[in-house]
């Protein structure tokens, strides 16, 4: 167990490095000069040479890559292009939109896809389970902004224009300031990305219930005389739940580095509408700092992905 | 389900016809219709794309020309469906009926060229793994890892901020990002491709490596390369649209779904002109549910095996048949 901890660890390590070097890297080659974006157009060369200097840009780049990973180690991404503010505080400032939107989501879209996979595995080749393809199919099919868009235009313009407010029209209110205004403001954004997701935990809960439904030891608990209820949710979704566990680890980890699109359509200021506006005004920093964000969430996620494993599944202890 | 009329065994029967495998694919495929509709609606839509300029004809209305007099309100606001507009127009008067026509050939054209260099990349990395195992296995697999674990959209608006936004760089991004799906269905096959008999065979008479995982290995993985490349054309397409969306992959003016609809999106322009929503939204789902619903078909189709579901009613009416025709 501590050796494969230990392994998984060393290759979070790896992927984190990896990730790094490359966004590293890809500035360095990257043409543009961050002197010129910081001091603008009208700069002398002597105040480019000397931000420069500041920056530390005239040092090779292995130097200057050691640095920035040291840096980085200690908490320190460097300062935004844009307004000169630490990069840490600017994510650290933006993170709780962005984990609201996540959490909420991931209780939203559970607690749809898995009955819905589990009505369509009992009643496999059913009408119900016809009706859970349908949503399945759809869920998997529809883009997220287009489900944003539309959701936006029927739930909150159609009644404002018929004179009563049902959603708003986006934004975020923080959850300890009130927590009902944060719940409303939520709401859209939460159904919009759960009805996307729910679908993939619909058709896993569907697939690895059935064939975990046509094993032996299904056939015992059966023989038992166990109720079909029993049999389902104690025995069957014990062994689907390692699947869900993996699948709901990637998916946390991918969108808490940014829930880029939803945030975009509903005028959300998380961490990924940050790293749209960074890339607009060419930011750096905010980019690179947004990236390894976004890798030490998933290395982070999989690590407590393999924990949970070993919880659930004796096998693997 | 059996494929041949076995069940006639009376002296009238008619002749038993061997149908090969070709034959009893395309019998299941034409004995289900959403398999079939999405089919036609794909060939319409590549019509509709490939003659995209016909509908510049037929309308009169360039894709990217601005129709500040007949396509927009005094107000300066979008004009909805008309007849000399079909679609209505957009925030700038342009036609939206003949830039969904020139969108259409650029979310095909991205999702189809990005899956294929996907699929070639993913089945050439995936077969190596599988067939060789040891080392090879475990260099390559900690790659596929490797990729796996990358926030891609992250690392997709890193590339397109220093790279700029292009048509090049949106396909590079899905292909480096996608076919490692692929690849690790691919690499499974083999390992278990790689320990038959016949490749033993093959072994025997001398062919080489790469003899056999040409002539031996890869006809059997025909199955999944074809069903997981029609799985790869919609997630391409979403994710084209995304970039563009986002403002990082089509440059504008150039027509395609995700830029239309990041322009409806911009000032909420959407919710006083429903039509720039609807139509290339809805185009876009349409085509993805399409390429979906032909994948699943094709599978059930391709691998009839992979369907049958073995379950057992116990509380419910004790049927003697059990309907293996499910789908999936």
């Amino acid at each position: 167990m501590i050796a494969f901890l230990t392994r998984r660890l060393s290759f979070g390590v790896l992927v984190l490095f990896t990730l790094s070097a490359f966004v590293f890297l890809l500035f360095y080659v990257a043409p543009g000069d961050p002197a010129r974006m910081i001091a603008g157009e009208k700069a002398t060369a002597q105040q480019l040479a000397q931000i420069r200097e500041n920056l530390g840009l005239d040092r090779p780049i292995l130097v200057q890559y050691a640095s920035f990973l040291g840096d980085a180690l200690r908490g320190d991404l460097g300062f935004s292009y844009r307004n000169q503010q630490p990069v840490v505080d600017l994510i650290v400032r933006r993170i709780p939109v962005t984990v609201s939107l996540v959490l909420g989501g991931v209780v939203v879209w559970l607690a749809i896809g898995i009955p819905i996979g589990i009505m369509s595995a009992r009643f496999a080749g059913g009408l119900r389970d016809r009706l859970g393809q349908v949503f399945i199919l759809i869920g998997l099919s529809f883009p997220t902004f287009v489900l944003g868009m539309l959701a936006l235009y029927t739930l909150y313009f159609l009644p404002r224009k018929n004179g009563f407010v049902l959603f708003p029209p986006g934004g975020y209110a923080p959850l300890l300031d009130d927590p009902l205004k944060w719940a409303w403001h939520l709401t859209l954004p939460w159904l919009t990305l759960a009805l996307v997701t729910a679908a993939i935990y619909a058709r896993l809960t569907r697939g690895q219930l059935l064939s975990v439904l046509g094993e032996d030891y299904i056939r015992t608990a059966r023989a038992k005389g166990l109720s079909e209820r029993c049999v389902v949710y104690k025995h069957g979704m014990r062994a689907t739940l390692t699947a869900l566990v993996t699948q709901l680890g990637a998916d946390i980890a991918v969108m808490l580095g940014g829930v880029i699109v939803i945030e975009q359509v509903y005028g959300l200021q998380g961490v990924g509408s940050m790293a749209v506006q960074a890339v607009r005004n060419q930011d750096r920093p905010i980019i690179i700092g947004v990236v390894l964000l976004g890798g030490l969430f998933i290395v982070i996620s999989n690590i407590l992905v393999d924990l949970l494993y070993a919880a659930l599944d004796p096998r693997t202890r | 389900m059996s494929n041949a009329p076995s069940s006639t065994s009376s002296s009238d029967a008619p002749e038993i016809v061997q149908r090969g495998a070709f034959a009893l694919t395309m019998r299941r495929l034409l004995r289900d219709p959403a398999t079939l509709i999405s089919f036609a609606f794909i060939v319409l839509l590549s019509l509709f794309a490939i003659f995209a300029p016909l509908t510049e004809i037929w309308t009169g209305h360039s894709a990217i020309e601005q129709y500040r007099e007949t396509g927009m309100t005094p107000m300066g606001l979008p004009v909805g469906p008309n007849g000399s507009f079909l679609m209505g127009t957009d925030q700038l008067g342009r036609d939206v009926f003949v830039r969904l026509a020139y969108g259409a050939r650029i979310s095909l054209a991205v999702g189809v060229l990005a899956s294929l260099a996907a699929a070639t990349i993913g089945v050439t990395i995936g077969m190596c793994a599988g067939f060789f195992g040891g080392w090879v296995d475990t260099v390559l697999g900690r790659i596929m890892d490797l990729v796996m674990s990358v926030p891609f959209l992250l690392c997709a608006l890193a590339l397109v901020s220093v790279f700029g936004p292009s048509l090049s760089l949106s396909v590079s991004v899905i292909v480096f990002f996608s076919w490692t799906t692929i690849g690790r269905v691919i690499r499974a096959e083999s390992a278990s491709i790689a320990k038959r008999e016949f490749i033993q065979a093959s072994r025997s008479m001398g062919a080489s490596n790469l003899s056999i995982l040409i002539r031996d290995v890869l006809p059997n993985l025909a199955v999944p390369i074809i069903v997981y490349t029609t799985m790869m054309i919609p997630s391409s397409i979403v994710f084209e649209a995304t970039l563009s969306f986002l403002g990082l992959g089509i440059v504008p003016p150039t027509p395609s779904w995700g830029g239309m609809l990041a322009d409806a999106g911009a000032n909420s322009i959407y919710l006083v002109a429903w039509w720039l929503v609807v139509f290339p939204g809805f185009a876009l789902l349409f085509t993805t549910l399409a390429f979906n619903i032909l994948g699943d078909g094709l599978r059930d189709a391709l691998d009839p095996k992979g369907r049958k579901i073995v379950r057992r009613r116990k509380s419910r009416k004790n049927r003697t048949t059990t309907r293996k025709e499910t789908a999936q």
